[in-house]
């Protein structure tokens, strides 16, 4: 991954820029941020990645200052934030929905922040054009803004955030509208940008690929908290939490007792609960199978499982299976590149490596 | 952060590199606040001097005497409840048959991409600035003229529906223009979608359409109601002498029988209808008020038979009067010649100056007018939809509505009553002219303006601030911009209300060299003689000629777009 | 353009007024200093005065001009609607009044003013050459200006050279539906022809009316929507009308094309006499002023132009009228009046019954 900032290998910043310290936000009886930290290093990227209501817009109108705290702090390079207004920030935010200025032109939209900062107008035409032709829509500017498709909207949304230089963008669901194709081509190009510019970035979305591909760390929000942060393979592989794990789509959550038994034999995990990611399975042969090499494999310290196939997704480069295993009867979602009808009886072996512990 | 950050940045030291919460910091962030505070007791101080003031001086001076007993029995008269009773279901159906009559005419300025729609919309407000004697003249003659076959014509005079057909004549400008306004600003994709679902066009104008126009309709229908209520030419001269309305009757009492009693306790029950009217509307506006989530779309083509036959049958409505009128400015002697309109340049006797000066200075006066309402509407418009403002914003929504419902009468003789000392003796001065024909204006400014700011996307004003716009900045920005159409359109409505205004003033003292043009129309109406009686004619023309030049020059205005960089 | 500078006027204004104080009480010292010598007239030289009137108040440009050649005083106007707005409106002011003379209160609204005491008593030696009938205060607190009378009015193609003789004539068939009238409530002339019917017949008053009404009589709000609207003058069927004695003048002056002879005629039965007064308003800031300004308005520079401008006559003796007037206008036989207090005291009950009998 083509990193621009610093790569963590902790869960907090090296050096952090923007400190979020016990931020509580409430909308009457529901907590939307519940005593958040988070530290952001300068020309990081963390993306802020979560469920839909997990508190991950508000947060972004925390740091701008557009939500007002109900407790806790945003510090920027040590100081507080609190007495400082939204337009004396000088961060950038690119919504959602985009909100450009309907009544003004591509040019006058991304030229508003220059304008703001007293600029003079040659100054602002020349910073349009370069930032337009940054994101891919040079000559673009004499245009009116409801004439943009999706695409472009938020090419202009994010050309504008540009603009006025600011020293950390957030972006709230910048790719949400788009299709998965376009959003892969532009979550690439975004990343690229943002590269080029070396500004400090905060990415809230949905969507954990989106995340992985464009952030050097990870934070996780979940109801109001962030659950887990780190570098995205961290993130992915320890999880930590089994909210987490389940968020991040790895549905094998199982409970492991004294010993590492589980109910279809034995788990390499201490006891507790683990998640058992569904690349950890490799499908052994009949051969292997029956000659018992399976249980010695389990006493050479691996572990197996027989299960029987309940039914099978193609995913494209890989069969989702769900299985059900005997003994046990545990359901668990295996990704194996080779198809099996309902019914099969399969024998596998689980990669330690891809076992981890959570809560 | 050791980051470069070339170019752009204005001058070094504009802004401090890392604001710190310092005392000073938060001194910033609260003087920022400071403009808005200004505008907001400029607002409520105009509109307490003005109108609140005065009004409450005339009711006091009238009930202060008189204790409760004869004002109940004034009111539980069976006389002056029938009068009551009449006034609200002439205005009822009033405002009822001007929205019927005024949403094709709103749907055609909005959607349709027909060349000459800006030269449409100055003309229907043309109506506006018509005395209602020269109005009736030009009503009676059609009435002659297009009568049943045996000569006896269409006998409309001094029937209630005289009343109702002037009022349409009179409001349908207010219909187009604010409906418009905010039908322009609407998505029509969303029509779309709802055709492509299978509906037709009544079925998407029902379910789609109209309940996004709700804030407008119900701001319109307010005012619409608030004209038709408080109506007083209209009334005696179509109407006849044998109808009351509440607004003749305060008339009656305050100047002919010099009864204050009576005429404040009839103020008061206007008033107290005027606010509950005034609460239950802004309610209504406010409640259906939603910001559109998407980009308006231009001007859509699309054909349909029920609006084109109404806008057939509203041009020879609004036409054919003023066809009339430019008819009879014409006809000198046997023949048909421009003499009136030459005439307007001499002095006659009856006149302190000529008649051209005084639209000279109806101008004037009418820019002036426009000017205070947009100031004061315009701010009261950014109270009333500003979150901090709060109460005081929505009461001052509702507030400046008021002067559109209460009688000329009560105000006229209020602002003489009040405002007798200094620093306020302004009863014979110049500038109460303007003030108080603005007091009218300013009710439009708010109406059309408020659902306007209303629709906007708080995201605009959040993406404004983030990039950098101070809070008084955010509302230059954003939106008085985005309300610019609507400002126009208000603007061009105060405009043309000072322009053929003629009740407050005739109640201010006025100097003859300050001669308006509806005053020397009606010295000219006043006196015998054929020549007179032209050039009142010529007179009434280049008053809807100059109303709507300046009408559509602010339009244009409005509505250029800003691409400003 | 006086107007140009209409908008920017206040500020000045303000300042004016300031320095008209000062001069004012300069002149109060002068006065008691002039009194103590001798007994010369208070001089006004340098004041201002201010003239309260309503729309109709009219005059050729040189007249005041003359006045204030004459004594120095300059003349400040102010006008409000018309003269029962006047009145209510100076009633409504009393104490606190918002000029120093208040022109165009007439007979019918006379009473009104007096009893408020709007009205500061000022015999002017000009009243020597007023015939005594117009005198309607002894206590001279109004002086008379001028007068008009209300008199029917009648189109005379339309009538073929029958005009009705006298007010009796409208109840008969020949004149059914020909007439139409103003109603008193809302207007001045209205208001006046209901007090002429009320002088003649006395008590028989809404007998009158009643058989008026049976003989199809229009009724309008006011003058111009009666004269311009039902009379044949604006198009309309009904050949008579409630109007003045001056109106075939005015017919024939502002006439185009021009012509001799004005197209209507007047009844000179029936007409009601409308006299106009000056007076200085109690609490004037240049009460020296007002009664100069008083005096002037009963000279022949004043009075002579008041008939061209204001389409009324000149109460004083020695005044000429101008030509087209003495031509064309029309002199009641015997006007009809009704004493201002009767008609102070009764109008109200007249008027709701007037209303009973013709409209409801």
């Amino acid at each position: 991954m083509p990193a621009a900032g610093p790569r963590s290998g902790a869960g907090s910043a090296a050096e952090p820029v923007l400190e979020v310290r016990g931020v509580t936000v409430s909308f009457g009886a529901v907590t939307a941020l519940a005593d958040v930290d988070l530290a952001v290093a300068a020309g990081e990227t963390v993306a802020i990645l979560g469920p839909s209501g997990g508190g991950k817009s508000t947060l972004l109108r925390a740091v701008a200052g557009l939500q007002p705290l109900d407790g806790g702090r945003v510090l920027w390079a040590g100081a507080d934030l609190a007495g400082v207004p939204v337009h004396r920030r000088d961060f950038g935010l690119m919504f959602q929905d985009h909100a450009l200025f309907t009544h003004r032109d591509v040019a006058a939209n991304v030229a508003f922040g220059p304008r703001m900062q007293g600029a003079t107008a040659k100054d602002r035409r020349a910073r349009a054009a370069e930032m337009l032709e940054l994101v891919g829509l040079g000559g673009f500017g004499p245009r009116s803004v409801a004439t943009l498709s999706g695409g472009e909207a938020q090419r202009v949304a994010l050309a504008r955030a540009l603009a006025p230089e600011p020293r950390l963008l957030m972006l709230d669901e910048p790719l949400g509208s788009l299709d998965r194709r376009r959003r892969d081509e532009l979550a690439a190009e975004l990343r690229r940008v943002l590269s080029e510019v070396g500004v400090t970035v905060l990415h809230v979305t949905h969507d954990h690929d989106e995340a992985f591909a464009v952030a050097d760390r990870v934070a996780v929000m979940l109801a109001g908290r962030v659950a887990r942060i780190g570098a995205p393979v961290e993130v992915w592989r320890d999880p930590r939490l089994s909210a987490v794990a389940r968020f991040l789509g790895h549905a094998n959550v199982v409970e492991v007792g004294p010993g590492g038994a589980v109910p279809w034999g034995r788990l390499e995990a201490g006891p507790g609960r683990a998640v058992v990611r569904s690349d950890a399975f490799r499908r052994l042969s009949p051969a292997e199978a029956g000659s018992g090499s399976a249980r010695s494999l389990g006493a050479a310290g691996g572990s197996t499982v027989e299960a029987v196939v309940v039914d099978a997704r193609f995913r494209g480069d890989r069969f989702e299976l769900r299985v059900r295993t005997d003994p046990g009867g545990v359901e668990l979602v295996v990704l194996d590149p080779e198809l099996a009808p309902a019914g099969r009886r399969l024998a596998y072996a689980i990669d330690p490596a891809a076992v981890a512990a959570v809560d | 952060m050791g980051r470069d950050r070339p170019a752009l940045r204005a001058a070094p030291g504009t802004r401090p590199p890392v604001p710190q919460p310092t005392p000073a910091a938060r001194l910033r962030a609260f003087s920022s606040g400071l403009p808005a505070a200004a505008a907001s007791v400029c607002v409520v101080s105009f509109f307490a001097v003005f109108f609140a003031w005065p009004v409450a001086g005339v009711i006091a001076e009238g009930l202060g005497s008189a204790g409760i007993g004869p004002v109940a029995d004034l009111l539980a008269s069976p006389a002056v409840r029938s009068v009551v009773w009449f006034t609200f279901w002439q205005a009822a159906a009033s405002t009822a048959l001007t929205v019927l009559a005024g949403m094709p005419g709103a749907w055609a300025t909005a959607r349709l991409g027909f060349r000459g729609r800006r030269a449409v919309r100055a003309l229907v407000t043309v109506p506006f600035v018509l005395p209602t004697v020269v109005v009736a003249a030009a009503f009676e003659s059609l009435f002659d003229r297009f009568g049943v076959a045996d000569g006896d014509g269409l006998r409309l005079r001094h029937t209630a529906w005289a009343i109702l057909i002037a009022h349409v004549f009179f409001n349908y400008a207010v219909v187009v223009r604010i409906v418009g306004a905010h039908w322009a600003g609407l998505d029509a994709r969303m029509e779309d979608q709802a055709r492509v679902l299978g509906a037709g066009w009544l079925r998407v104008f029902g379910s789609v359409t109209l309940p996004r126009l709700v804030p407008s309709v119900v701001a319109a229908s307010a005012i619409v109601f608030l004209f038709s209520f408080t109506s007083f030419g209209v009334v005696l001269v179509l109407g006849g002498p044998g109808r009351a309305t509440v607004e003749t009757e305060i008339y009656r009492y305050a100047l002919v029988r010099l009864d204050l009693t009576a005429a404040a306790a009839l103020a008061g029950v206007q008033l107290a209808a005027v606010i509950a009217l005034v609460g239950i509307s802004t309610f209504l506006e406010r409640s259906r008020s939603r910001p559109e989530p998407v980009q308006p779309i231009g001007a859509v083509r699309r054909s349909a038979f029920g609006p084109a036959a109404n806008l057939a049958v509203m041009a020879v409505l609004l036409g054919l009067p003023l066809a009339v009128l430019v008819e009879r400015s014409l006809s000198t002697g046997g023949g048909y010649s421009l003499r009136n309109y030459g005439a307007l340049l001499e002095r006659v006797n009856l006149l302190p100056d000529t008649a051209a000066a005084a639209l000279g200075n109806s101008l004037m006066f009418a820019a002036a007018a426009a000017a205070i309402a947009v100031a004061v509407g315009g701010s009261a418009a950014l109270m009333a939809v500003g979150g901090r403002a709060g109460r005081l914003g929505r009461l001052t929504d509702a507030g400046l509505t008021l002067p559109l419902g209460v009688s000329a009468v009560t105000v006229g003789l209020g602002i003489l009553l009040v405002l007798d000392r200094p620093p306020l003796d302004l009863r014979t001065s110049v500038a109460i002219v303007p003030i108080a024909h603005a007091v009218v204006g300013i009710p439009f400014v708010v109406r059309t303006v408020v659902p306007m700011l209303r629709a906007i996307n708080p995201r605009a004003r959040e993406a404004a601030a983030v990039l950098g716009a101070r809070p008084g900045r955010v509302r230059r920005e954003i939106d008085l911009r985005v309300a610019s159409r609507g400002l126009a359109v208000g603007a061009a409505f105060a405009f043309a209300v000072s322009l053929g205004e003629f009740g407050a003033t005739s109640f201010v003292p006025r100097r003859p060299e300050t001669l308006t043009a509806p005053l020397a129309l009606f010295r000219l109406l006043g006196t015998p003689g054929t020549a007179l009686r032209g050039q009142a004619m010529a007179l009434a023309v280049v008053l809807m000629a100059l109303t709507a030049a300046v009408v559509f020059v602010v339009d244009l205005v409005g509505d250029a777009r800003d691409g400003a960089i | 353009m006086h107007s140009r500078s209409g908008l920017t006027d206040t500020g000045r204004r303000g300042a004016r007024i300031g320095r008209l104080r000062l001069t004012a009480a300069i002149a109060a010292l002068a006065l008691i200093a002039a009194a103590c010598a001798a007994d010369d007239p208070p001089s006004v030289e340098g004041t201002t005065v201010t003239l309260l009137t309503h729309d109709s108040f009219a005059l050729s440009p040189e007249t005041l001009e003359a006045f204030t050649a004459q004594t120095g005083v300059a003349v400040e106007q102010l006008a409000v609607g018309d003269a029962g707005q006047l009145v209510a409106e100076a009633v409504l002011t009393a104490g606190s009044p918002l000029g120093d003379v208040l022109f165009g209160i007439d007979n019918t609204f006379l009473q009104r003013g007096l009893d408020a005491d709007i009205f500061e008593p000022y015999r002017s030696p000009g009243l020597d050459d007023v015939p005594e009938q117009f005198r309607l205060d002894p206590e001279h607190r109004v002086t008379p200006i001028d007068y008009g009378d209300v008199c029917l009015n009648y189109w005379t193609d339309a009538l073929q050279g029958a005009p009705p003789a006298d007010l009796d004539d409208l109840t008969s068939p020949e004149f059914a539906g020909r007439l139409v009238v103003q109603s008193p409530e809302t207007s001045s002339p209205g208001l006046a022809f209901l007090l002429a019917t009320i002088a003649r017949y006395g008590d028989g008053w809404e007998d009158y009316w009643a058989a008026l009404r049976a003989n199809g009589v229009a009724v309008t709000a006011g003058w111009e929507d009666a004269y311009y609207g039902e009379f044949t003058a604006g198009g309309g069927d009904r050949p008579i009308v409630v109007s003045y004695a001056s109106s075939p003048p005015a017919e024939v002056i502002f006439a185009d094309p021009p012509v001799d002879a004005p197209p209507t005629g007047v009844v000179t039965d029936g007409c009601y006499r409308q006299i106009e007064f000056a007076g200085v308003l109690a609490g004037a800031a240049n009460p020296a002023g007002a009664r100069a300004l008083i005096d002037f308005m009963l000279t022949p520079a004043f009075q002579n132009d008041v008939p061209l401008n204001m389409f009324v006559f000149p109460v004083a003796a020695a005044a000429t009228l101008p030509a087209v007037f003495v031509e064309h206008a029309a002199v009641a036989d015997d006007p009809l009046m009704i004493d201002p207090a009767t008609v102070e005291a009764n109008r109200d009950e007249w008027t709701d019954r007037w209303v009973e009998i013709v409209l409801r």
